[in-house]
């Protein structure tokens, strides 16, 4: 008898391969094995909408209850995956039990990284990652009056703005000398820490931690040069690991991230990776990359699930990102890591414009705050491997879109 | 509670119950309905939720705002007059019915 496909993850990427084998055909058992103790749901409301209450519960999953049903897909929830048996082809979980495969997929994600500092563990000092961890943030932020976030990437941000809008003192401490710093180019960084401090929000720049200081709770955070900020509610927001030791202990090529081909395929040609917790080869970048986006995970998904089922689909999706800041959309495609020249459409002061980013004379990403529409071109554009001239871009006036129907 | 009839690729129906405050997007993932993808899970940054309002209902619905109407330059399937983005639309008594017709594809 087939003992079919095993998942090892809960989130965006698990979910997308069971659901896509299924569309693919794949008719062998699927089960998705995952820790949580809930089916897979949404996370980016986590530190935005549901943290401020406007998205609520019910509309976290990803997939409804009837969907596991009638496309037979079953959740083993709140057991850990344990170690990989290769040779006797079967996971084993954290109760004891062991799942047979024939084939498997990782989608274990990522972990928030922790801040290696004394007093890291003191009550009060949060991360964000889970629907569990969100819950314990919101708990805290209704009753603290001084917050500090370290890490001004994504989260850390985002969470700030949420902090902020709910009248609470907040300070953000980065150690890189401008905010998002991984994430989006020098210039659009600049712009939005504008926004974030003309909210009220003390973003501390080029600044470390050394150490978080209370009694039992924590009271303050001390600053690398000494200089102390009150604090009752700390988020550790310094980026993720991902999680590749179960991969590691079974002996799959790993290096920060469990490395995978464009067909999601792993060293273990029985094995499929997707998501977070994947080092994969990239169209657009000259290394084998790590991305931490819902975009990743559903379209390596795709492609991990086409290969279960016997379909050769390469992963080439161009990457992109949002975040929602305030009344800031932002919207990112395209890797702009060594880009060598920039141009904006539209104006900056107007609160909505595109930052252009070419790299010896071609388009290789577009950043757009409150632009969607330019955007979903964007994508359009990359993805053909179309370019405008810088000029063209700059020039509000040009229709981008005619490059398209020309095309 | 108010129905949504939502007209599958295939050209069958399915029509739910969908709360009211609930979107149109929502109202298909809870209820399994295939062809809405919504990746952004509805915060009108993805285009992937896509569906064309049928005439009867075009009236009854608020238009869109700014943003999903830029938004909807990028859709993957061809865009109409009757294009919106289902994450915006939110069931009232109202709009008992709705009836949205769902496109070839969501993803470029």
């Amino acid at each position: 008898m087939s003992h079919g496909l095993v998942v090892v993850g809960g989130s965006y990427a698990a979910a997308q391969i069971a659901a896509s084998a299924r569309e693919q055909g794949y008719a062998e058992p699927i089960r998705i094995v995952s820790e949580e103790p809930r089916g897979p749901y949404q996370r980016p409301p986590l530190s935005k909408g549901y943290l401020a209450g406007k998205v609520l519960p019910a509309a976290l999953p990803l997939r409804s209850e009837a969907f596991y049903r009638d496309s037979k897909v079953e959740l083993i929830l709140g057991a850990r995956a344990e170690s990989i048996d290769l040779s006797g082809r079967s996971v084993v979980l954290s109760d004891g039990r062991r799942l047979a495969f024939d084939r498997l997929a990782l989608a274990t994600g990522a972990r928030p990284r922790p801040l290696p500092v004394p007093g890291g563990g003191l009550e009060g000092v949060l991360f964000l990652r889970s629907l569990a961890d969100a819950d314990a943030l919101r708990t805290r932020l209704a009753e603290a009056t001084d917050v500090v976030i370290v890490g001004a990437g994504f989260i850390g941000l985002e969470f700030a703005s949420v902090a902020v809008a709910a009248g609470k003192k907040v300070t953000v401490v980065e150690m890189q000398d401008r905010v998002l710093a991984r994430a989006v180019a020098p210039g659009l960084a600049a712009f939005i820490a504008d926004v974030h401090r003309a909210k009220g929000l003390d973003i501390r720049l080029g600044a470390t931690v050394k150490e978080l200081r209370g009694n039992r709770r924590v009271e303050s955070v001390i600053c690398g040069d000494g200089t102390s900020i009150r604090a009752d509610l700390v988020l550790l927001a310094i980026g993720v690991i991902p999680n590749v030791e179960l991969a590691q202990a079974a002996g799959l090529a790993c290096q920060d991230g469990i490395i995978v081909d464009r067909f999601a395929t792993t060293s273990d040609p029985r094995i499929v990776s997707a998501g977070d917790c994947t080092r994969h080869p990239s169209a657009y970048a000259d290394q084998p990359l790590r991305l931490e986006s819902v975009q990743n995970a559903l379209d390596q998904a795709k492609t991990a699930a086409a290969t279960i089922s016997g379909v050769a689909k390469p992963y080439d999706t161009v990457p992109w990102f949002w975040s929602d800041q305030y009344d800031l959309k932002l919207q990112m495609v395209g890797l702009a890591a060594g880009h060598d020249s920039a141009v904006t459409r539209g104006t900056p002061s107007d609160g909505r414009f595109s930052v252009f980013y070419y790299r010896r004379g071609s388009l290789i990403a577009i950043d757009s705050v409150n632009k969607p529409g330019e955007h979903m071109l964007g994508r359009k554009l990359l993805t053909a491997r179309l370019s405008p001239t810088p000029e063209q871009a700059a020039d509000s006036g040009f229709d981008l879109q005619g490059l398209m129907a020309k095309a | 509670m108010p129905a949504v009839v939502y007209i599958l690729k295939d050209g069958s129906e399915r029509r739910v119950e969908v709360p009211e405050g609930t979107s149109v997007m929502l109202g298909a993932i809870q209820n399994n309905v295939p062809g809405i993808e919504a990746e952004c899970g509805g915060c009108c940054s993805c285009a992937t939720c896509h569906v064309y309002v049928e005439p009867a209902y075009a009236d009854k619905v608020p238009p869109p705002d700014l943003t999903e109407n830029d938004l909807l330059s990028g859709v993957a399937a061809e865009r109409k007059p009757s294009s919106r983005l289902s994450c915006q639309i939110n069931m009232t008594a109202a709009l008992d019915g709705l009836t949205v017709r769902i496109p070839e594809k969501q993803s470029l």
